[in-house]
């Protein structure tokens, strides 16, 4: 048995591209039905696990997927938004307490996410380096991100604004980096968090400029009355805050009025959940309100049903690999005529002469295996980029 | 001695039919089989060391009747008792010189693979002058280098019966004598019989005995 080893292995590795290639493709039939339920089983577990532990979204009307998209996985899809009305009008029912999602903007790709501390607690994220935000215009940083761009505390951030062309609204804000979060393996360690209001200013509805009480200058102030003052486009706009300028920064119009993008509520109870939820159902809200779970499932139902159409295929492909394998190795016998003649002639069984070539199989097979294995292991590196890339 | 009697041989789904009616060979003597293509001097060879068996008549070999021996006896029987020189020296590519020679000890149980057939080798291949090429593999040698590769793996475990099929059919005239000049040093030293088909009659000076294959049997 162990000179039979031999002589395959030898085999084997003389002929090392033929085996190279044959390893390769066989190894990746074998990983790729189970690399994608592995990719499958473990977006699914993350996706579900984040649903789970989000008793309720709140949102306005329209389509729920993008809306727990949006609020979960900060993806942003254009969704329509809700005012922080909505957000007083829910804490004040008494049925539990709402944190504001704003998720409309992105640094340099990664989202930012305007809330307020209760969704940190909430999401039991601690902080790794740094503090928490406690002014406009900080920021406070996951993991990945801070890997991803090399940036920690003392660093900033700039806002990419949506539309270069949108001259009176996006402004690229300047953000301090004051804290990096812990990793905690969601879609959190993907987001730069700031302070509602911050969100807002990247938006354009609250900003900073000089003091323009005791500016006369006619190209700066174009119009003065005892209640407003109009100004024109020469007028200086802070695109960062800090000590100096912080108290400049101001907002207009009615707050109420500002925009969320969600709210993630959680209730006292489940009874407190229940009723709260019926209100949605009597109209006394006009907005949605989604279980989270309930969407993510419905959602992962479509990629079970297009994962089975993959499980055909690769059985299909597994078949024609097989048959082209045994093709491969009659055709590797005919061509290995001569050398299986002079091991007869030698004094080699027909049997020994099986056992050889049985162990080249099982070396060639034991290969792709390991290849597949490898490949298997560093699927889980990718789980994030599939839910991103595949899921969401 | 090996003695055939009343041999008849025929390839499944072919005309050739070989008939012999008596041939026998002294052990330790240096035998040439000569005659025209297709006269089935190499089924010679393969009847003598059982690798085919007649439809009739009687093979005997160092006092065995080949073909009554089974499948596996005849295989080890093969493997102990005689060495293959072949004209296309038959070395497996993708082993080295070194694992060429010692094939047959890993292809048969029979033969050990011992650190002592392991010295045997490195010794037979030093006399026939390519012990510094034990680790190549046969792309890398010359036609004279491979044949005497071809040469130690058949004479590895001292065989008494070297059979030799056109041996220096691929080799240039100096490589010609000295393969011949190597087989008959061996057989002359350890006494052992060699039998050699060749449509060389230059090489035929030397043997002590040249069969004509078209005097002495019928084919049809």
């Amino acid at each position: 048995m162990r000179q039979s080893f031999y002589l395959a292995y030898k085999y084997i590795t003389f002929h090392k591209t033929r085996s190279m290639v044959l390893i390769f493709s066989i190894g990746i039939i074998i990983y790729l039905p189970n690399g994608l339920k592995k990719l499958i089983n473990e977006s699914e577990t993350q996706m579900v696990k984040r649903a789970k532990s989000t008793p309720l979204i709140i949102g306005a009307k329209g389509s729920s997927t993008d809306l727990v998209i949006n609020a979960l996985y900060f993806q942003q899809e254009k969704t329509e938004s809700i005012t922080m009305k909505i957000l007083y009008k829910v804490n004040a029912a008494g049925f539990g307490y709402a944190i504001p999602i704003l998720s409309m903007f992105t640094a340099r790709d990664f989202p930012i996410i305007g809330t307020d501390p209760d969704y940190f607690n909430f999401r039991e994220l601690s902080i790794g380096a740094g503090r928490w935000m406690s002014f406009v215009g900080e920021c406070v940083i996951g993991r990945s991100v801070a890997d991803k761009l090399d940036i920690g505390v003392g660093d900033s951030l700039v806002s990419s604004p949506k539309n270069f062309f949108d001259l009176a609204g996006v402004y690229p804000l300047k953000m301090n980096v004051v804290g990096v979060l812990d990793p905690s393996d969601s879609p959190d360690d993907q987001a730069i968090f700031v302070d509602i209001k911050t969100n807002w200013v990247i938006m354009g509805m609250g900003h900073g400029h000089e003091d323009l009480t005791n500016n006369y200058d006619p190209t700066i102030v174009l119009e003065r009355d005892s209640n407003e003052v109009k100004v024109g486009a020469k007028l200086y706009l802070y695109n960062s805050i800090n000590e100096k300028n912080i108290d400049s920064f101001h907002f207009h119009g009615d707050m109420d009025n500002y925009p969320l993008s969600s709210l993630i509520f959680v209730p006292k109870d489940h009874k407190s959940e229940t009723i709260f939820r019926g209100r949605f159902e009597t109209g006394e809200f006009s907005q949605q309100v989604i279980v989270p779970v309930e969407v993510v499932n419905k959602l992962l139902q479509s990629i079970f049903r297009i994962k089975q159409i993959f499980n055909t295929v690769f059985v299909l492909v597994g078949v024609a690999t097989l048959l082209i394998l045994v093709l491969i190795m009659a055709l590797t016998v005919r061509l290995r005529k001569n050398e299986i003649y002079t091991m007869f002639t030698i004094g080699s069984s027909r049997l020994k002469v099986i056992e050889i070539i049985s162990f080249e199989l099982i070396l060639l097979v034991g290969g792709s295996m390991i290849f597949a294995g490898i490949l298997y292991s560093i699927t889980g590196f990718f789980v994030k980029d599939f839910i991103h890339n595949f899921i969401i | 001695m090996i003695a055939l009697t009343n041999i008849l041989f025929q390839y499944q789904n072919s005309d050739f039919r070989l008939k012999l009616n008596e041939l026998s060979i002294k052990s330790g003597t240096k035998t040439a089989v000569i005659g025209p293509s297709g006269f089935g001097k190499t089924t010679l060879l393969n009847l003598i060391s059982g690798i085919y068996l007649p439809q009739h008549g009687s093979i005997v070999v160092q006092n065995k009747t080949v073909n009554e021996l089974s499948d596996s006896e005849r295989r080890t029987f093969r493997l102990i008792n005689f060495g293959f020189v072949f004209q296309d020296f038959k070395l497996l590519d993708y082993l080295t010189v070194m694992d060429n020679i010692l094939l047959p000890c890993r292809i048969n149980g029979v033969l050990q693979l011992s650190a002592k057939m392991k010295q045997n080798a490195r010794k037979i291949s030093s006399l026939l002058q390519i012990e510094d090429k034990l680790r190549k593999y046969p792309e890398k040698l010359s036609q004279g280098e491979r044949q005497r590769v071809a040469i130690c793996r058949a004479l590895l475990n001292d065989p008494p019966i070297i059979l030799a099929d056109e041996p220096t059919g691929n080799l240039d005239p100096e490589n010609k004598n000295r393969i011949m000049r190597i087989l008959f040093d061996y057989v002359n030293e350890k006494k052992s019989t060699l039998i050699t088909v060749t449509h060389d009659h230059e090489l035929l000076k030397g043997f002590d005995r040249i069969i004509d294959f078209k005097d002495i049997y019928q084919v049809s």
